[in-house]
C-alpha cells in the first residue's frame, strides 16, 4: 500500500464572511506530482498556505508528512520546500549568497551546506553565476534558482504555488523536466496552476472551483470520467457569430473558443456534422473544417464548471 | 539561536554593504546635519542692529547712548535725524530696535524728574524681538540704577555701593551656546532616524518583495529574523553616535563631562526604545512608502517639537505635555544633557532613565504580542 504524504480532511478558511476554501478533502501519495487546478481566487493559494502554515484554518484538520497543521507547524516547516510564484530571492543578494541564506536558515553548516550549495548550483544550472546579481538574472533562472533554494535542506515535501506564473514558455518546459527528475527522487511535489498545459504532466489532479473540490483524478481519468460527451471541433469563416447562434442550441452543452475554433460539447449523436453544417450555412458561416477530436482538460474543465455553475443556479 | 540568527545576520550585512550609498547615508548623513545645524541652525541673538534719534543730544544723553553700544549684543549703530527717519530705517530692515530719546531727557535728569524714552521693536520676528526686548530693558535700568546711586550718593555724600552686587554666572554652558544644546538634540534625532526609519524599512522591504513569506515557512521564528536584522541597525547608530560624538567635540568643543558607562547605558536604552517603535510601525505598514510616512509623522516629527529640543514643555498647554511624557526623546535629552554638559550622576537623571526604559519595555511587549500572532 501507497503511504500519503499529505491528507486533507474537512479543511476550511473563513475570511469574515467569505469562505474561501469550503470543507475539502483530498489525499496526495508519497512522490507523486500532485496538481491542484483552478482559476485565480478559487482557494488554491488558500489551501496551499494553510499547508505550509502560513495561514491558520478555520475548521477541518490535514497532516502534513505526518505532521497536524493545527498544532504541528515548526515540525512541518522543517519538512517541506516552499515557492512561490513571486520566488521570494533576494534581488540584492548574488546567486552563491542567496543560496547561503537560505541553507542557513535551515541550519545547513560547513561540508553539508558546501554539498549542497554545489547540488543546487547544478541543479539550477547557474554554474560560473556564483556571483551575479539575482536581480539582473533572467526569469527562468530566477525560477530555477528558487526552487533549488526551496530544497536545500532535501525537505520531503514541495509546495509550489504557482511556480511558471511569470516565465517564457521554454523556461516552463525545463521547469517542469526539473520537477519531473524530482519526482523520480521520491520528493512528493504539491503544485498549483492555472495553465491546463502543465496539469498534463501531474499524476494527480484536484480541481478547485469557489473554494469546493470538484473534481480529481489523473489527467486521463478526468477527461473519460467526466466527460462522456463527444467534444467538435469547428473552424468556420466567422467564429464570433456562430458562438452566438450554438450558445442557444439546447443540444449543445458548452462551446467555447479555442484560438480562432470553436469546441463543442454535445448533448445529442443524431445532430452530427451535416446538421451543423446546414444550421451555420443557413447563417451565411462558412464551415472549413470539423470533426470530433479527443478532448483536453481545458475541454474538461469548461464541462466541469458550467455545470457546476449550472448545479449552483438549480440548487437555489 | 545564535546558529539561528547569523545567517540573517550575515545577510543584513551584505546586503548593506551593497548598499553603499544607505550606508553612507546612515553613518556620514548625520555627521554632515550636524555641521550644518550646528553651523547654519543658531538660536543666539547678537549683534542686533540698532538706531537712534537723539533730540536732546546732550551729555546723559550720548552716555544712555554709549551704554547700549558697549555691551555686545547692540552694534551698526544708525542716527537718525528725525522720528520719520527712523521708521524708514525699521522698515527697510536696517535696525531692529529704533530709540528716540526726548528734547526734554538731559533737563528732565538734572532735575531729577522722571523722564520718558520711545523705544520701537520690530516684531516681525517674534523669537529675536523678544530677545532684543530683554537686552533694552537690561541695558536701561542699568543706566537708570547708576544715576540713582549716583545722586543718593551726592545728597547723604557718604561712600556707598550698590547694595546687591549682581553677578550672574551660568553654568555648564557659560557662552549659552545653542550649539551646544544642539548637539545633543542632533544625537537623538539620528539615533532616532537610524533605529526607527532603518528598522521599519528594512522590515517592510521583506514584506514587499514577499521574502518574509520565505522565512516564514522556514523554521526561523519571526522574533529571530527581527533580532537578526536590528542587531545591524544598533551597530551602525552607535557608530554613527560615536561619530557625532567626534565631531561635536572638534568642530563645536563639546566635551562629554559625565561617566561613560552612564551615557552608554543611556543611549543603549534609548535605541531600543526607538527599535521598538520601529518595529511596530513596520508590523502595521505594508509598503515602505507608508512605513518612511509614519515613521516620520509618528516618531521623528514629535521628538524634534514634544521633545523639548526646540520648544520648551512647560510652555505647551497641559493636553500637549501629556503627550510628550511618550515621547522617548524627552528622557533621553534630559538624560544626554545631564551626562555631556553637566557630567552629573545618576542622582539626577534616574528618573528619566527609568521612564525610557518602562517605555522601551511597553513598546517590545507590543510587539511580542505582535510577533506571536506571526505578524510581523
Amino acid at each position: 500500500m501507497k503511504e500519503n504524504a499529505i491528507e486533507v480532511k474537512n479543511l476550511t478558511k473563513k475570511f469574515g464572511h467569505f469562505l474561501a476554501v469550503d470543507n475539502i478533502s483530498f489525499t496526495v501519495e508519497k512522490g507523486e506530482i500532485f496538481g491542484f487546478l483552478g482559476a485565480n481566487g478559487a482557494g488554491k493559494s488558500t489551501t496551499i498556505r494553510m499547508l505550509c502554515g502560513l495561514l491558520s484554518s478555520t475548521s477541518g484538520t490535514a497532516k502534513v508528512a505526518g505532521y497536524d497543521i493545527n498544532n504541528e507547524v515548526e515540525k512541518i516547516k522543517e519538512n517541506i520546500g516552499y515557492m512561490s510564484q513571486k520566488f521570494s530571492l533576494y534581488d540584492d543578494l548574488t546567486v552563491e549568497e542567496n543560496i547561503e541564506f537560505f541553507g542557513g536558515i535551515y541550519k545547513l553548516k560547513n561540508k553539508l551546506l558546501q554539498d549542497r550549495k554545489k547540488w543546487a548550483l547544478e541543479t539550477a544550472d547557474l554554474k560560473g553565476k556564483e556571483n551575479r546579481l539575482t536581480k539582473d538574472l533572467p526569469g527562468g533562472w530566477k525560477q530555477r534558482l528558487a526552487l533549488s533554494c526551496a530544497l536545500l535542506h532535501q525537505p520531503k515535501i514541495v509546495f509550489l504555488d504557482e511556480p511558471t506564473g511569470s516565465v517564457d514558455p521554454i523556461s516552463r518546459r525545463n521547469f517542469w523536466e526539473l520537477i519531473n527528475t524530482l519526482s523520480e527522487q521520491h520528493i512528493t511535489i504539491f503544485v498549483t496552476t492555472h495553465y491546463l498545459d502543465e496539469a498534463e504532466y501531474c499524476n494527480d489532479i484536484m480541481l478547485i472551483h469557489n473554494g469546493k473540490i470538484i473534481a480529481g483524478g489523473s489527467p486521463n481519468e478526468l477527461k473519460t470520467k467526466y466527460l462522456t460527451s463527444p467534444i467538435l471541433q469547428v473552424e468556420c469563416s466567422d467564429p464570433l457569430a456562430a458562438l452566438d447562434i450554438l450558445q442557444n442550441e439546447i443540444w449543445v452543452n458548452e462551446v467555447s473558443m479555442f484560438g480562432n475554433k470553436l469546441h463543442l460539447n454535445i448533448n445529442n449523436e443524431k445532430k452530427d456534422t451535416e446538421f451543423l453544417k446546414k444550421l451555420l450555412n443557413k447563417n451565411s458561416i462558412d464551415i472549413i473544417k470539423i470533426g470530433k477530436i479527443i478532448p483536453s482538460l481545458e475541454d474538461v474543465f469548461i464541462h466541469l464548471i458550467e455545470n457546476n455553475k449550472k448545479g449552483g443556479i438549480n440548487a437555489r | 539561536m545564535l546558529v539561528k540568527i547569523k545567517p540573517i545576520f550575515v545577510k543584513e550585512i551584505r546586503q548593506i554593504m551593497r548598499d553603499k550609498l544607505s550606508l553612507g547615508i546612515l553613518i556620514f548623513i548625520p555627521v554632515f546635519m550636524l555641521i550644518m545645524f550646528g553651523y547654519a541652525l543658531n538660536f543666539d541673538v547678537k549683534h542686533l542692529s540698532i538706531g537712534f534719534y537723539d533730540e536732546d543730544n546732550g551729555k546723559t544723553s550720548r552716555d544712555f547712548i554709549n551704554s547700549f553700544i558697549h555691551s555686545e549684543y547692540f552694534d551698526n549703530k544708525y542716527n537718525a535725524e528725525s522720528s520719520a527717519e527712523l521708521d524708514k530705517l525699521m522698515q527697510e530692515g536696517k535696525i531692529v530696535i529704533g530709540v528716540i530719546i526726548p528734547s526734554v531727557f538731559s533737563k528732565d535728569i538734572i532735575k531729577g524728574k522722571t523722564t520718558s524714552i520711545q523705544v520701537l521693536i520690530d516684531g516681525s520676528n517674534s523669537n529675536t524681538g523678544s530677545t532684543a526686548l530683554g537686552y533694552v530693558n537690561a541695558v536701561i535700568s542699568n543706566f537708570s540704577k547708576d544715576l540713582l546711586v549716583k545722586e543718593v550718593r551726592k545728597k547723604v555724600n557718604m561712600d556707598m555701593t550698590e547694595i546687591i552686587d549682581y553677578r550672574p554666572r551660568i553654568w555648564y554652558n557659560p557662552e549659552l551656546k545653542s550649539v551646544r544644546f544642539l548637539i545633543l538634540g542632533l544625537i537623538s534625532l539620528i539615533l532616532l532616524m537610524s533605529s526607527v526609519i532603518s528598522t521599519s524599512l528594512s522590515i517592510v522591504k521583506e514584506k514587499e518583495n514577499n521574502t518574509i513569506e520565505q522565512i516564514i515557512v522556514s523554521p526561523i521564528k519571526p522574533y529571530e529574523l527581527v533580532i537578526g536584522k536590528i542587531v545591524n541597525y544598533i551597530l551602525i547608530a552607535i557608530i554613527s553616535t560615536i561619530f557625532i560624538f567626534i565631531a561635536g567635540y572638534f568642530l563645536f568643543g563639546v566635551e562629554i563631562k559625565g561617566n561613560y558607562f552612564l551615557l552608554s547605558l543611556g543611549i543603549l536604552i534609548y535605541i531600543g526604545t526607538c527599535l521598538g517603535i520601529g518595529l511596530l510601525i513596520s508590523s502595521i505598514s505594508e509598503t515602505q512608502q507608508s512605513a518612511f510616512m509614519l515613521s516620520s509623522i509618528i516618531s521623528l516629527l514629535p521628538a524634534f517639537i514634544l521633545s523639548g529640543f526646540v520648544f520648551p514643555i512647560r510652555n505647551m498647554p497641559v493636553a500637549i505635555q501629556l503627550i510628550t511624557y511618550i515621547i522617548p526623546t524627552r528622557y533621553f535629552l534630559v538624560i544626554l544633557r545631564n551626562i555631556v554638559l553637566k557630567g552629573s550622576g545618576l542622582i539626577s537623571f534616574w528618573k528619566d532613565l527609568l521612564t525610557m526604559f518602562f517605555l522601551a519595555l511597553l513598546f517590545f511587549g507590543l510587539n511580542i504580542i505582535r510577533l506571536k500572532k506571526n505578524k510581523i
